[in-house]
C-alpha cells in the first residue's frame, strides 16, 4: 500500500451518503496510482534538504500534494502561471535548491518551453520536470490538453536529459538514480492509469540505457509510455502468429542508447517504433537519426502519430483509432514483415 | 462611463431563468456522457451565458460567419460545456450533436474547437491565450470599422497566467472599447481556493491601472443584475475595455457542490445524478 492510498482523503466532499460511483477532485487523485513522485519525493527529501516541489494549480492531478502535506515549506503553489514557476525553478536551482516541477507535458514542455530553454537548458541548472498526462492520455479534452510535441520540442535543447518512466516502479526507480544529476531532466509521464509493466527495479538503469523486455529475432519495436505496455501485447498476439518481436523500452529517449539500436539494426530484420507523439522529432525521429547515421539497410516503421492533431474521444478510444494499442501495433508490423 | 437600465420583464427573467436551468441541467447530462466533467466552473457561469446570448449578442445561428457578428470566447475553456447547449438551442447546430458529447470522433469536446462547432469563435484549452485572441479580434474589427464587439470569459484562477496581463496592457494603451473581458469570480480553482494558491485580488484596481474601465457585478446569479451589468458594459458608453468583475458561486444550483473547489471535476454516480437533477428541476 501507497502512502496516498493509507491516507484518508480527508479534503472530499463525497461522504458515505455519496452515490458509490461518485467522485471529486480529490477522489479524482486515488485514480492515478502510478504517479508516485510526491511519495518517492518525500522520501528523498527526509535525506537532504534541497529538494523543493513547484506546481501550477495542479497538484491534485499530478499528485506531488502529497509532498505539500509532508513539507508544506518546501510545496510552492504558483496558481496559474508556468512560465513563472519555471523562471522561479530556475532561480532556486541557482541558489542551492533541487527544485522539481510538476505539471501537465502541455504546459510544462510547450507553453514554457522559452524558459526551460534558457532559464534552465542553457543555464545547465538541476531542475527536474515531472512531465505528466503526455501523449492522448487527456482523450476528450482535446488537443489543447494533448502533449504529442512534446519530446520533439523539447529534444533540441542542449544539456537536456529525457526520461520516460512508464509505471510507479519506473518512475520511483529513475528519481533516486538521477537526484545527484548535475543538470535538468524532463521525466515525461502518463495519466498515472496505466497497467504497470515492472514489478521489479530494471537492471543496469542509466542515463542513455534502455530495457529490453523481451527478446525476438523477426523484428524489435522501440517503445516508449503506455506504448511499451501496448508493444508487450502486440508481441504477445504475433508469438501466436510465429513472428518473435524484440521489445525494447526506450526509457530515455535523450541520450538514445544507440547500441541498442545498432543491435537491433543488426541482429532483427526490422526496426519499429512506437510512441504516443508525433512521429515526427519524437522516438522515432530519433531511432531514425541513429540508423541513418549506421548506415544500416534494416528498413524502419514509425508507429505514432501521423503528423497529425488528434480528434476527439476517450484515451482507449484514440489508441484504437490511431492503431496505437497492441492489436494496431500487431497489425503494422504483421504487415510490414509479410 | 455612464450605466444603462436595461431591465427583464417578468417574463424575460421567467425565460432566461428557463434557460439557465437547462444549462445546468445539461451539463449534468453530458458529463454523465463523458463519465466526468467541469461542474464547479460551468454552474457559476449560467446567467451570463444566457443573458450574453438570449439578450445581449449579436449572432445569427442561420450564419455563424456573419462578418459583423459579435464574438464571444472562452478563456475558461473547460466550462464549453456549458456553452453548447445554448449554441444548440439557439439553432447553430442539431441538439442531437449534443449526445455525441466527448465520443470518438465527436465536434465536442471537453474545450471548444473553433473547427469543430458551429457558434464558437475560437478554440482554446489551455488558460490564458484567448483575452490576447479577442485583442487581435477587436483590432481586426476596429480596422475594418465593424460594429461588433467582442466578449472574453475569463476564470478568476485565469488571472495568474501572465499572458493575461500582456494582453490587458495591449487592450488599455489601444483603447479597444469594442472589447469586454468577463471576470468569473467563483473562487475557486482546480486545487483549492484561489485565495489560497495565488490571490490576485484586488482585480479592480489592477485592471484599472491597466486602462480599463470595471464593472461591478455583486451577484452573478442574478439575472436583472448580470443583465444591466453585461448591458452596460457592451452598449453603455465607454473609451476604453470593461471588464465585468462578476461575483459568482463555483457549482451554484447544486448544494452539495456550491463554493467547494472539489467540484472543479467530478462525476455523479446514478443517486448523486438524481439528487442533482431534483435540485435543478426545483
Amino acid at each position: 500500500m501507497t502512502t496516498a492510498d493509507t491516507r484518508p482523503l480527508l479534503e472530499s466532499t463525497v461522504t458515505a451518503e455519496f452515490d458509490e460511483r461518485s467522485w471529486d477532485m480529490v477522489g479524482s487523485l486515488a485514480l492515478s496510482k502510478q504517479l508516485v513522485s510526491g511519495e518517492v519525493l518525500i522520501e528523498l527529501a527526509r535525506r537532504r534538504d534541497d529538494i523543493v516541489v513547484l506546481t501550477a494549480d495542479l497538484g491534485r492531478p499530478t499528485r506531488v500534494i502529497d509532498f505539500g502535506r509532508a513539507f508544506p515549506e518546501r510545496y510552492y503553489n504558483f496558481g496559474i502561471s508556468e512560465r513563472n514557476m519555471v523562471g522561479a525553478a530556475a532561480g532556486m536551482a541557482s541558489a542551492g535548491m533541487l527544485p522539481y516541477v510538476s505539471g501537465y507535458a502541455c504546459f510544462l514542455a510547450l507553453l514554457a518551453a522559452d524558459q526551460i530553454r534558457l532559464d534552465v537548458c542553457y543555464t545547465k541548472l538541476p531542475v527536474r520536470f515531472l512531465s505528466t498526462h503526455s501523449g492522448l492520455t487527456m482523450g476528450f479534452y482535446g488537443s489543447s490538453h494533448h502533449a504529442t510535441e512534446d519530446i520533439g520540442a523539447i529534444r533540441s535543447f542542449a544539456n537536456l536529459t529525457i526520461l520516460a518512466p512508464i509505471d510507479a516502479v519506473a518512475l520511483r526507480q529513475a528519481l533516486v538514480a538521477t537526484v545527484d544529476h548535475p543538470g535538468p531532466i524532463y521525466f515525461r509521464l502518463g495519466r498515472g492509469r496505466e497497467t504497470p509493466v515492472y514489478d521489479a527495479p530494471i537492471p543496469e538503469y542509466r542515463i542513455g540505457g534502455s530495457h529490453r523486455l523481451r527478446d525476438g529475432t523477426d523484428a524489435t519495436v522501440f517503445a516508449t509510455g503506455i506504448c511499451v505496455d501496448f508493444a508487450l501485447q502486440a508481441a504477445r498476439l504475433l508469438e501466436a502468429e510465429g513472428i518473435a518481436l524484440r521489445v525494447v523500452d526506450a526509457y530515455s529517449l535523450k541520450p538514445l542508447d544507440a547500441d541498442a539500436v545498432r543491435g537491433a539494426c543488426l541482429e532483427t530484420r526490422h526496426v519499429f517504433t512506437a510512441e504516443e507523439h508525433n512521429v515526427i522529432g519524437g522516438l522515432g525521429s530519433a531511432v531514425a537519426e541513429v540508423m541513418a547515421e549506421v548506415g544500416t539497410a534494416t528498413r524502419l516503421t514509425r508507429i505514432g502519430m501521423q503528423d497529425a492533431f488528434s480528434i476527439l474521444g476517450p484515451p482507449t478510444h484514440l489508441y484504437k483509432n490511431y492503431g496505437l494499442d497492441g492489436e494496431g501495433i500487431a497489425k503494422t508490423i504483421r504487415t510490414a514483415l509479410a | 462611463m455612464t450605466t444603462t437600465t436595461l431591465s427583464l420583464s417578468t417574463d424575460e427573467r421567467a425565460t432566461l431563468a428557463e434557460k439557465a436551468r437547462m444549462v445546468r441541467t445539461e451539463v449534468v447530462r453530458l458529463t454523465e456522457i463523458a463519465g466526468s466533467g467541469h461542474y464547479g466552473s460551468a454552474f457559476s457561469i449560467a446567467e451570463l451565458l444566457v443573458a450574453l446570448y438570449y439578450k445581449l449578442l449579436r449572432v445569427r445561428p442561420n450564419a455563424p460567419q456573419w462578418a459583423d457578428r459579435d464574438r464571444f470566447t472562452m478563456g475558461k475553456g473547460h466550462a464549453a460545456i456549458a456553452v453548447y447547449p445554448i449554441l444548440a438551442d439557439l439553432g447553430f447546430f442539431p441538439a442531437s450533436d449534443l449526445d455525441t458529447y466527448t465520443r470518438l470522433g465527436s465536434p465536442l469536446g471537453d474545450h471548444p474547437d473553433m473547427r469543430k462547432v458551429k457558434g464558437a469563435d475560437f478554440s482554446s484549452g489551455s488558460i490564458g491565450h484567448n483575452l490576447s485572441v479577442s485583442v487581435g479580434m477587436a483590432l481586426a474589427l476596429r480596422l475594418r470599422k465593424s460594429p461588433a464587439r467582442v466578449v472574453c470569459m475569463l476564470g478568476d484562477g485565469e488571472q495568474g497566467e501572465g499572458q493575461i496581463w500582456e494582453a490587458a496592457a495591449s487592450a488599455g494603451y489601444r483603447k479597444l472599447s469594442n472589447l469586454v473581458a468577463i471576470v468569473d469570480r467563483n473562487e475557486v480553482e482546480s486545487d483549492d481556493r484561489c485565495d489560497a494558491i495565488l490571490d490576485m485580488e484586488p482585480l479592480d484596481a489592477k485592471y484599472r491601472a491597466f486602462g480599463w474601465d470595471v464593472v461591478h457585478l455583486r451577484d452573478g446569479h442574478d439575472l436583472q443584475a448580470v443583465t444591466a451589468a453585461l448591458d452596460d458594459a457592451l452598449n453603455g458608453w465607454h473609451d476604453k475595455p470593461v471588464v465585468v468583475l462578476a461575483d459568482t458561486i463555483a457549482g451554484k444550483g447544486v448544494s452539495f457542490m456550491e463554493h467547494a473547489w472539489q467540484w472543479h471535476l467530478g462525476y455523479l454516480g446514478p443517486r448523486d445524478y438524481e439528487r442533482a437533477m431534483k435540485e435543478l428541476e426545483a
